[in-house]
């Protein structure tokens, strides 16, 4: 950890000694700055893939350390210990340790059955996840021996994914607690042979709200996420490589893996599909770049003339601005959607206010056209869309930076105003950085956050206006402020659902997210400081 | 601190307080600041003089009259400004009031002001639309997912904050990568998962609750950034006294940790009445599932508009005074945990 701080903060230096560094304006500081960053990219890359070969090659060792470790347990433990092997928390229940061992009795017990009655059946077309296609056919009857036409219930393409995987989770959780019954068998064992006492059931219980607390406060939780999120994710993360969508929806049609051929149709150059990725993907980042820093920017800009000694009523300003967050946002964004329609509020007023003729006799805006189209025009709804997220962030900003800049000790204004800096000096001298240290993660954060922002773009313009050059984009036709998560909406809940591209498209995006996250945290020392509070 | 040592001015102030170091100091100095100004402390001392008796020269009075009216102009300015912003950030709730007392017509209007005035729409909302039917189903949720979900994201982060156990970060590292995917990539397999449950179309708001209360623990981050500033010379104390885990949690760190229960359970209640996009996915169509926000942006599909236009108005205003008068009340909450989430990250 030391050693990698002492690199991280000489490496931007390491090419110019320190002196011809001072020597340096500040122009050239800062390109010469930037030229390390990228200098030091590839040894990011270095690093990331030894940590990668690190974490595999201690995942082996582990492994090999507890099949060494379970194989001395069964050759030197007790008869009860090696019966446990077998029928599960048996050296439990001999120790008179009853709750482990009904646990553990009962993990067993109630793993072989969904096995034998349902799990085997699932695992074993997990395979084709499906081949019988549900339908009439015609069977012998075994009564009569005569041929009659029956109604055979197929396959469930759907089913067969999802429970194929959730026993392959059981299968990992009963290995997880077999080891676990092994490890305390062991443990028991030795406890036997210095002939001190095993914990009893009363003990196990106690230690629930007291050292095994922690076990207590997050099993609830933890099974709801994995059921709800972890589960859910992994299932659409193979449906990714699959032909599932409304042609092939798993019962009157079965679906079937196609490996990357899915990926490949999304990121071949050329395709219409891959083109449209390409632009929705560039707008996505370019109206997160843009969302991001003009709100924090403006954000905190509003706070600091809020703040400005003189400004009388300052809880009024804040409170107005503070209003918009507590409104759901789909009622304001509708509102505003609304507003600026083609026959809405704002075009009605400029119309009569004359300004529509004043565009006509510019030459500015079409002739057969008796309205500024806000959102039916590409640009202007790009454009639109930006503003209003200007709309909708600056108070969040507001909050957040206000209390964070009447930190900035005074002092270093007063010594700034003494050598006679004025106020734009003062901001990109004392403030800014103060506020980049200060908030550098949260930027990161909202920068992630306004990727996914759906609310913004959804409400405002459902993604339109729709651009007829990228076909039907995958069962879903998009539009010019599309982003990934709205496309992604959208080809999820279409009439002509593409469940499969949307796998894609969420994998994508989780990649751009977490190399994003990845470059910024390794920027960052100052984001790794968990305890430094306590 | 490079600006204060090449500052020829602060340098002087420094000298002013150093007066007899400085004498000596001003070679050595040199040495190690290459551009600090080179000096003969005779020089140093003529030139801290004269800037004193330049700063004494000046008419103080002045200088302050200057500023006082540049302040004023500013001071000026910022006041237009606030004021404009006001009034656009204002602008569109004063125009959902307004049109949502229109009578003369339903649809889109070109004007805010209604020409005529009256409660037909509230009386349509609450008689010719399921609104009751959807207000009641969201209050439900926000109280149902208020509550439970505040228990799983104080049970997670104070595990995670205070107790240090096998795996801790791999938990951490796992909610964190999972985090990353878009949520929406779930919403076919829970609809499935529900549905077999009965619990979508008209049960959906039993089936969301079940979600949101679910994966809330997810959220633990800015809960756990407020346990971690708790001293853990607390939890010391109450162990030497021989209190359990579960004791300190409950009496000693949930007392001391209201702001942050108050801000869970104000994310909580308010959740519910933002989410369209899970409330319309689930309910699927069957008008007593929905949520209110789900009810009233169907009001604004295409076929709806014209007729319920001004019908959406008045069942915003009605959702949106109640929870602004709430989150306006507990302000000071919000403010508290967003700050520290923004700040720790």
């Amino acid at each position: 950890m030391n050693e990698e701080k002492l690199e991280k903060n000489s490496s931007p230096r390491r090419g110019l000694s320190d002196l011809d560094y001072l020597k340096l304006n500040k122009w050239q500081r800062f390109w010469y700055k930037v030229g390390r960053f990228f200098v030091g990219i590839p040894g990011w890359f270095v690093r990331l893939f030894k940590k990668i070969g690190n974490a595999f090659k201690r995942f082996g060792l582990w492994i090999a350390e507890q099949c060494k470790d379970i194989f001395n347990t069964f050759k030197n433990g007790s008869w009860k210990t090696r019966v446990s092997f077998f029928f599960m928390g048996f050296g439990n229940f001999a120790a008179g340790q009853v709750l482990r061992g009904l646990m553990f009795a009962l993990m067993q017990w109630g793993f072989v059955f969904y096995m034998i009655f349902s799990g085997a059946h699932w695992l074993g077309k997990f395979g084709t996840l499906g081949t019988v296609e549900a339908g009439t056919a015609e069977v012998l009857d075994p009564v009569t021996g005569e041929l009659i036409t029956t109604w055979i219930e197929g396959d469930n393409s759907f089913k067969i994914l999802l429970y194929g995987l959730m026993t392959i989770f059981f299968i990992l959780a009963l290995v997880y607690t077999w080891r676990l019954n092994v490890k305390q068998c062991r443990i028991i064992d030795e406890i036997n042979a210095n002939g001190k006492k095993v914990h009893t059931n009363k003990e196990d219980l106690r230690s629930l709200i007291d050292d095994q607390f922690h076990k207590t406060l997050l099993s609830l939780p933890i099974f709801g996420i994995v059921m709800f999120t972890i589960l859910p994710i992994i299932f659409m993360i193979l449906v990714a490589f699959t032909n599932y969508d409304f042609g092939h929806d798993g019962y009157s049609n079965l679906f079937t893996w196609v490996g990357l051929e899915n990926f490949n149709s999304m990121l071949t150059f050329g395709s219409g599909l891959s083109v449209a990725f390409g632009e929705i993907l560039a707008w996505t980042l370019i109206w997160a770049f843009f969302a991001t820093f003009s709100n924090y920017f403006l954000g905190m800009f509003v706070a600091m003339m809020i703040n400005k000694k003189g400004i009388k009523i300052k809880k009024v300003w804040r409170t107005i601005l503070v209003m918009t967050i507590a409104i759901p946002q789909f009622i304001s964004l509708l509102y505003v959607s609304n507003l600026f329609a083609d026959n809405g509020i704002v075009n009605a007023t400029l119309q009569n206010w004359g300004f529509i003729d004043l565009l006509h006799r510019w030459g500015w805006l079409d002739a057969n056209m008796s309205y500024i189209p806000f959102w039916s025009n590409g640009t202007f709804a790009k454009v639109m869309v930006l503003l209003i997220n200007i709309w909708v962030g600056i108070p969040y900003l507001m909050l957040i930076t206000t209390g964070i800049l009447m930190n900035i000790p005074e002092d270093l204004y007063e010594s700034s105003r003494i050598d006679g800096a004025n106020a734009f000096q003062q901001f990109t001298k004392i403030t800014l950085p103060y506020m980049l240290f200060v908030t550098g993660p949260y930027l990161l954060t909202s920068f992630v956050g306004n990727i996914n922002n759906f609310n913004v773009i959804y409400l405002l313009t459902q993604g339109g206006p729709r651009n007829p050059a990228w076909g039907d984009a995958g069962g879903y036709i998009a539009g010019d402020t599309t982003i990934l998560i709205t496309w992604l909406f959208g080809i999820t809940t279409g009439s002509e659902a593409n469940y499969k591209m949307a796998s894609v498209i969420g994998i994508l995006i989780f990649i751009v997210v977490s190399v994003l996250s990845l470059i910024v945290f390794s920027v960052m020392p100052s984001t790794k400081r968990e305890d430094d509070f306590s | 601190m490079k600006k204060e040592k090449t500052n020829p001015q602060v340098l002087d102030e420094q000298q002013q307080f150093l007066e007899f170091d400085v004498d000596f100091d001003t070679e050595s100095s040199n040495d190690i600041d290459i551009e600090a100004p080179v000096t003969t402390s005779t020089v140093a001392e003529a030139e801290v003089a004269k800037r004193r008796a330049f700063s004494s020269a000046q008419p103080q009075q002045k200088t302050h009259m200057g500023q006082r009216a540049k302040n004023r102009i500013s001071n000026t300015f910022i006041y237009i400004i606030l004021v404009a912003m006001s009034i656009i950030w204002l602008l569109p709730f004063v125009g959902i009031v307004f049109e949502s007392f229109r009578t003369e017509s339903t649809g889109l209007a070109g004007y805010i002001i209604p020409k005529q005035w009256g409660f037909d729409n509230y009386v349509r909302l609450f008689t010719q639309t399921s609104f009751p039917k959807w207000f009641g189903n969201t209050l439900m949720m926000g109280l149902v997912t208020a509550v439970v979900q505040t228990m799983f994201i104080l049970a997670v982060s104070y595990a995670l904050s205070r107790h240090r156990f096998k795996g801790r970060k791999f938990l951490m590292n796992m909610m964190l990568v999972f985090g990353m995917f878009p949520g929406f990539l779930t919403l076919i397999l829970l609809y499935t998962w529900l549905n077999d449950g009965h619990l979508t179309m008209d049960n959906a708001p039993y089936g969301l609750m079940l979600i949101y209360v679910a994966s809330s623990g997810m959220g633990y981050y800015i809960a756990k950034g407020f346990f971690d500033t708790i001293s853990h010379s607390l939890d010391e104390a109450a162990r030497v006294d021989g209190a359990t885990n579960f004791q300190i949690f409950y009496k000693i760190i949930l007392p001391l940790s209201k702001p942050i229960i108050i801000y869970t359970v104000l994310m909580g209640f308010m959740a519910p009445w933002g989410d369209f996009v899970m409330a319309t996915f689930m309910a699927n169509n069957a008008e007593a599932g929905y949520n209110a926000a789900a009810g009233l942006q169907w009001l604004l599909t295409d076929s709806m508009k014209n007729e319920y236009y001004t019908t959406f108005c008045a069942g915003g205003v009605v959702v949106a005074v109640p929870i602004t008068v709430l989150f306006m009340c507990l302000q000071k909450y919000y403010v508290a945990g967003v700050t520290g989430g923004a700040v720790k990250g």
